[in-house]
């Protein structure tokens, strides 16, 4: 699946597309297929967020997102040193899959 | 220590203001990122894998204790309660938002700091010798020559837009304690018949085309130290590379130009800048001389009660001798065994304020090995301070030992990374620490790189460490045989690379052939070079 990350203008913080808007949770993303390009001008232009990109992903059984590289894969959870300041999330699992 | 004049204020008071409005107006959707990334980066403000990250400067390392309070306050009130020490004396935010970061700024002006020029294509934050002003081993203190350079580099309108970004080390002793010729320019001051003068290398530096600099001039008279600089600058800023990238730092000009003919240019331009006059008047350097004039030393006791083994061990270990016999410098390291090396707690950064002012005439360094430093402690208060920095998780003894790893965030924090860093560096330290080898191993740089732009300084390890990104894993190769000191060298490759767990065991390895190889005394950077690659490589391959 092809899913879009970028950063929240004002803080900063890793985003995914959730099909309406920006969420901070990774297993939000959504599979935008043919569409990523025209999103990311359009919502890049509306400063909804910050220099987006798209990527591939894939998501199992259990519905939970899995960036294919592992640079945003730790930037799906946050720093694998410091995981007190992990992003929350639902994937108890998420810290094996980082790497 | 220096002091703002009325200048530096209304500059730095200025470019807050600037930034400010800079800022605004990205939010507000007048100005693109394109558009806007030139300006951030100008006020050391970055995006990187999880937020905004914010560089401050800290010229030649040194602050004071409320300065360092202030950094304790912005990790608090914009951050998440701790800052990052870097390889060039600077602290870094890993999770400043856009929104506060004027706000930020505004609060570091009130302390005489700023984020100014540590980013950008132009000279960064000046560094040099963290034991300035305390070295027994120094000619002069050479704070005043890098403030000097800071104030002339500061805004200097020609040299705003390099081909890329340019780094410069000052220090004043046979020692080389800042990596001096893995810089742009390295300066050394030096006294030849009792005259002050500098001894320029250009030409050096890490990354992915490591080089170390050539002498360019063994002796410029003080009172053209800035023209002679401005010279060197002048040739590169016209003849570097603007085309690529990889091929723009200085150190590529000088090797293609040739270090004789980098040098015939630069005479050149030296002579006619000296009829121009740039050259600021001796009297500014006076005068900024006098702020760093040395603290009232008292005598005392020479000797500590070592009683304590551990106290005695952290005495050995991460104290430096001072130019007066009753004082030593105090490395605090921000190393502990299995820590992120460079990270300080807000706590912890207050502690080491207030330690500062109680013992070290209210100064303290940040080293370019991401420890920090007390310059200037009486010898009969090294069983206070020792005790409160060891309650506050601050006392390791490790200086210089393997623990004493040079590790860049790597991809945890930096978008540029390929690879982890720090979570190596925090298995090393622990494997070390826990089987006790960390002593009889003895003096070992080990130094890590998350990529290949070497901000761990890898190729200056005696062990280093590149993590690569190999088919989307991350791999780690192996190098030894680096030094950034007065025995300077860069490290070669040994080999294939390993997994993380693999590079960790190959780090143990090396250590093993050099325990067996030692002879008495010798360092295991002393062994490699006697012995050669051949027996480690035998050990990781054979």
């Amino acid at each position: 699946m092809k899913i879009l990350t970028g950063n929240d203008l004002r803080t900063g913080a890793v985003t995914w597309w959730n099909g309406t808007g920006w969420s901070l949770f990774v297993d939000d993303a959504v599979d935008v297929g043919e569409d990523a390009e025209e999103i990311l001008a359009r919502e890049e232009a509306a400063r909804r967020v910050n220099v987006p990109y798209a990527i591939e992903a894939t998501i199992d059984a259990a519905g939970h997102v899995r960036p294919a590289h592992i640079k945003d894969r730790v930037r799906a959870l946050g720093p694998t040193v410091r995981r007190d300041l992990a992003v929350p999330t639902a994937n108890k699992t998420g810290w094996d899959w980082v790497i | 220590m220096y002091r703002y004049d009325q200048y530096d204020k209304a500059m730095v008071d200025a470019r807050v203001a600037e930034f400010r409005d800079q800022a605004r107006r990205r939010l507000e959707g007048k100005l693109t990122e394109d558009q806007f990334k030139p300006l951030r980066l100008m006020n050391g403000l970055y995006l990187q894998l999880h937020a905004y990250m914010l560089r401050v400067a800290i010229p030649y390392g040194t602050i004071d204790a409320r300065q360092m309070e202030m950094l304790a306050d912005i990790a608090d009130k914009y951050d998440r309660g701790y800052g990052h020490f870097t390889t060039r004396q600077n602290i870094q935010y890993n999770w400043i938002k856009l929104e506060d970061t004027a706000d930020a700024l505004a609060d570091l002006a009130t302390v005489e700091m700023h984020a100014i020029q540590t980013s950008g294509n132009c000279i960064r934050n000046i560094s040099a010798d963290h034991f300035a002003g305390a070295a027994a081993d120094e000619v002069v203190d050479p704070r005043p020559y890098a403030e000097l350079m800071r104030q002339w580099s500061s805004f200097h309108p020609e040299f705003t837009y390099l081909p890329r970004k340019f780094k410069i080390a000052v220090i004043a002793s046979e020692k080389d304690r800042a990596a001096m010729r893995l810089h742009d320019i390295g300066v050394r001051i030096v006294k030849r018949d009792g005259e002050v003068g500098a001894e320029f290398y250009a030409g050096g530096g890490m990354g992915r085309t490591p080089m170390i600099a050539p002498l360019i001039r063994d002796f410029v008279p003080i009172d053209q130290m800035i023209t002679y600089a401005e010279a060197c600058l002048r040739v590169y800023n016209r003849y570097g590379r603007r085309d690529n990238k990889y091929k723009a730092r200085i150190k590529i000009l000088v090797h293609e130009l040739g270090a004789a003919e980098y040098i015939r240019q630069v005479e050149e331009e030296f002579a006619h800048m000296l009829s121009v006059g740039v050259e600021p008047p001796r009297e500014e350097l006076a005068r900024i001389a006098e702020y760093f004039a040395p603290p009232a030393f008292v005598d005392g006791p020479k000797t500590v009660d070592r009683s304590d083994p551990d106290f005695a061990l952290w005495v050995d270990r991460n104290t430096h001798r001072h130019k007066h016999d009753a004082y030593v410098s105090a490395v605090i390291s921000l190393k502990p065994a299995g820590g992120i090396p460079g990270d300080a707690t807000s706590e912890q950064m207050r502690l080491v304020a207030r330690l500062a002012r109680e013992y070290s005439f209210d100064e303290l360094r940040v080293m370019h090995t991401q420890n920090l430093l007390l310059p200037h402690v009486r010898i009969a208060d090294l069983p206070a301070v020792w005790q409160a920095l060891d309650e506050a998780g601050l006392g390791s003894p490790n200086m210089d030992t393997i623990e004493d790893i040079i590790a860049c965030p790597g991809l945890d924090y930096c978008s540029l990374a390929n690879a982890r860093s720090i979570p190596l560096a925090q298995r090393i330290s622990e494997r070390f620490a826990e089987t006790g080898r960390t002593e009889v191993v003895g003096e070992l740089k080990l130094k890590i790189s998350g990529c290949i732009n070497a901000c761990g300084h890898h190729h200056a390890g005696h062990i280093g460490i590149l993590g690569v990104d190999k088919k989307g894993t991350e791999n780690y190769q192996l190098s030894l045989g680096g030094s950034e000191a007065e025995d300077v060298s860069l490290a070669k490759i040994t080999g294939p690379g390993f997994d993380e767990d693999g590079v960790i065991a190959a780090v143990e390895k090396v250590t093993d052939v050099y325990l067996a190889a030692r002879s008495d005394g010798e360092r295991f950077l002393d062994t490699y070079r006697r012995i050669g690659m051949e027996p480690f490589k035998e050990a990781l391959y054979g």
